[in-house]
């Protein structure tokens, strides 16, 4: 069965029609890649897989869930899928453990004995251990990433979403980030992520669908797709981003 | 002409102005705690109730901050009386009962707009992680949205607190024997009105320096060091 | 006893004059001392700016309520018989003076510091930079709070009536002492008391709302 399947999706903002008959599948430890312009719609199709946009019409299932908007349906749904943002969303009023720990406790119940461990674990994973007592905004924009990597993986989840992690981070500070995601991949975490790093996409990403106008325009395998453009607007976008 | 100041007169009934002090302390104190409880309760109702109950508050916070609190004490320590008596209820509030719920209904208003602003401080992005997470809407309010947005907004509430121990002493209009109701009780007694007024004046002056002393000393104990710097912010933001 | 009628309404509203002039007047001529204040406060001048520290946390730090006692009995004292207007008026001139100062000087720290460098740059004087660049950009943040402050000022001026003064506090309070009837009376008094204070709120927090989209676009 596979962990994500989106079929029929569109959306409107307003009058604007962002996201047009959407369908997608893709199968448990694999990693798919949305590419396109600025405005097609990749994070819009991102943050309607667990919720955080509505969609008007289709389906999407994902982590074994069946999206609802129901809020207890939407919350067991958020506990099996993780999201990692451009911009961090750290708490800052807290720090990198209590950050991690704040769902287990909350949303899971765990004892804050068995949370510690837990954050302390997926520190180690993200390379971060010495961290733990820290705010937010004593670290690097990478080192907040990878935190808050850490704080979706603590949930377990089936499937992590990543909305261009790397887009706000300086070149130097990319690598150690994309190393946190390809290890993650290599682990068999299902992955769907929006990114403008091509060379990432084309070694990692099982898949890539590139995105226009709302629409998937091309999906296939990595190498197929970025060896072979068949239509002109994806030449034309591979060209403008070398 | 001279005139000869003299507060050995003033002096003499120190025991009644300490007692008038404390009265003081305690209706600061007091109102202070129940106007955080209505204020953080309504800002919240406010922001994500449902919008009767937002409306309601609103109107509430508008009435209160918008008319004299002179005005305010009269209704409740004349008026509801009044309309208690038309309905066949005999309650009359003692001079403080009335001084402590006019203070916390009017303090609370003003907290409530004050805390409102905080919570719209803290930006969306924060919400969306926080369910992201699967926390449920109270749980993003009390752990995610709250903490920071007291913290924003920690200035303005203890500058509004120390604007409170000063508006105490408008309960002294209904008698309540506060500083300024004993101060009221002396001069009358001793005729040395301008000393016993020079000398309240003396301690609220003091008071309220000590107040924020104490509240800057919370500020920098418990909150001064997650003060993001700006940069951080901004990226985190961005 | 007689009982609240029109003719009472009336004359609250008459009484409210008065409010009216007390609040004018308090800003008005508090607002010129209070802008002098802040210029003061914002100066190089160690002194100066002492000095009008000592002046503002006076007011800021002590109730008006005993602001306006000492002022009515205090004066007294010494041959002066302040008529209660004049006592009401020369306290809450201090009072706003003091608010209104620091009010104003938040505003005048608000303009960049780049602003006074690029001025001085034109070898402008301290005074022509602070009337010609600074002041002019500090007017526009200044107008909310601004008016916020006189919704405080409308309001503390019903203090006036614990000093004898006849405003619509003290109006009020003498009708319902040959009425007896309070909630009527005190009710028609914050009836018109909100009347006075709302649309200025309304005013301020539009004018909040323009400088936010201004400066962000
Ligand atoms: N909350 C919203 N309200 C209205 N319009 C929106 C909203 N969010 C996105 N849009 C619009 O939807 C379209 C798609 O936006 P989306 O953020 O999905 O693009 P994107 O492919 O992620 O672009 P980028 O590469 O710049 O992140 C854009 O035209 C955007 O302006
Ligand atoms: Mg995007």
């Amino acid at each position: 069965m596979s962990a994500l399947a989106v079929s029929g999706v569109s959306k409107r903002f307003g009058s604007l029609q962002v996201l047009r008959d959407i369908n997608l599948s893709l199968e448990k430890g694999q990693m798919l890649a949305l590419i396109g312009r600025s405005g097609s719609g990749k994070s819009t199709l991102l943050r309607c897989m667990n919720g955080l946009e509505r969609i008007d019409a289709g389906h999407i299932t994902i982590g074994g869930h069946a999206l609802s908007y129901a809020p207890a349906a939407l919350r067991r749904l958020r506990q099996d899928v993780g999201i990692v943002f451009q911009a961090y969303n750290l708490f800052p009023h807290l720090t990198v453990g209590r950050n991690i720990m704040l769902a287990p406790r909350l949303v899971l119940r765990w004892p804050s004995a068995r949370a510690e461990a837990r954050a302390r674990e997926v520190l180690a994973t993200v390379g971060l251990s010495e961290k733990f007592d820290a705010y937010p905004n004593q670290l690097s924009g990478g080192q907040q990433q990878r935190v808050a990597i850490a704080r979706s993986l603590a949930m377990a989840p089936q499937v992590m979403l990543f909305d261009e992690v790397t887009s706000a981070l300086d070149p130097e500070l990319t690598g150690e980030v994309l190393i946190t995601m390809e290890n993650l991949a290599r682990s068999g975490m299902t992955m769907v992520l929006v990114t403008h790093e091509m060379s990432f996409a084309r070694s990692i990403a099982h898949i890539v669908a590139f995105m226009h106008d709302g629409r998937i325009h091309e999906i296939a395998p990595a190498k197929d797709l970025f060896a072979r453009p068949r239509t002109e607007e994806l030449r034309r976008f591979l060209s403008s981003t070398l | 002409m001279t005139y000869q100041f003299q507060f050995g007169a003033v002096f003499a009934r120190a025991e009644l102005l300490i007692d008038g002090f404390l009265l003081t302390l305690q209706l600061t104190v007091l109102t202070g705690l129940i106007g955080l409880i209505l204020g953080l309760s309504c800002a919240v109702i406010r922001t994500y109730g449902p919008r009767p109950a937002r409306m309601a508050v609103a109107t509430y916070v508008e009435i209160f901050r918008n008319t004299p609190f002179l005005v305010q004490l009269f209704l409740i320590f004349f008026g509801i009386p009044e309309i208690g008596k038309t309905f066949g209820l005999r309650w009359l509030p003692s001079p403080y009962m009335a001084g402590l719920a006019a203070l916390s209904v009017n303090i609370g208003a003003y907290a409530t707009e004050i805390i409102r602003a905080g919570l719209q401080s803290v930006h969306r992005s924060q919400v969306e992680a926080a369910e992201s997470l699967g926390l449920t809407r109270w749980q993003v309010i009390r752990y995610v949205i709250l903490p920071p947005a007291l913290r924003n907004v920690y200035p303005a509430l203890s500058s509004e607190f120390i604007l409170l121990m000063l508006g105490t002493s408008v309960v002294s209009v209904i008698s309540v024997e506060e500083l300024t109701g004993t101060a009221n009780l002396i001069q009358s007694e001793t005729y040395r009105t301008f000393e016993t007024y020079a000398l309240i004046w003396v301690i609220y002056f003091a008071l309220a320096l000590v107040l924020k002393g104490i509240l800057d000393a919370i500020a920098a104990r418990f909150i001064g060091r997650q003060k993001p710097p700006p940069a951080a912010a901004g990226a985190a933001h961005a | 006893m007689r009982s609240f009628g029109l003719n009472d309404v009336w004359y609250l509203l008459i009484a409210t004059q008065w409010t009216i002039y007390l609040t004018v007047v308090a800003f008005l001529v508090g607002g010129a001392l209070g802008l002098w204040l802040a210029v003061v406060r914002t100066g190089g001048s160690r002194f100066g700016n002492g000095l009008a520290l000592v002046w503002i946390r006076s007011f800021q730090n002590t109730p008006l309520l005993v602001q306006l006692f000492l002022i009515y009995y205090g004066l007294g004292l010494f041959g002066f018989r302040l008529p209660p207007f004049v006592a009401a008026a020369v306290g809450l001139i201090c009072y706003a003076s003091a608010f209104l100062a620091e009010i104003w000087r938040g505003c005048i720290l608000s303009v960049p510091r780049q602003q006074w460098e690029a001025a001085d740059a034109l070898a402008l004087t301290p005074w022509q930079i602070r009337w010609y660049v600074i002041l002019p950009q500090a007017l526009r943040i200044a107008i909310p709070p601004t008016v916020g402050f006189l919704v405080k000022l409308i309001k503390n001026s019903s203090l006036a009536s614990v000093v004898g003064m006849t405003e619509l506090m003290r109006a009020a309070t003498a009708i319902n002492n040959a009425t007896y009837q309070p909630f009527k009376v005190f009710l028609c008094a914050a009836i018109i008391y909100f009347l006075l204070c709302f649309p200025l709120t309304m005013l301020s927090r539009r004018f909040e709302r323009q400088l936010d989209v201004s400066t962000r676009g």
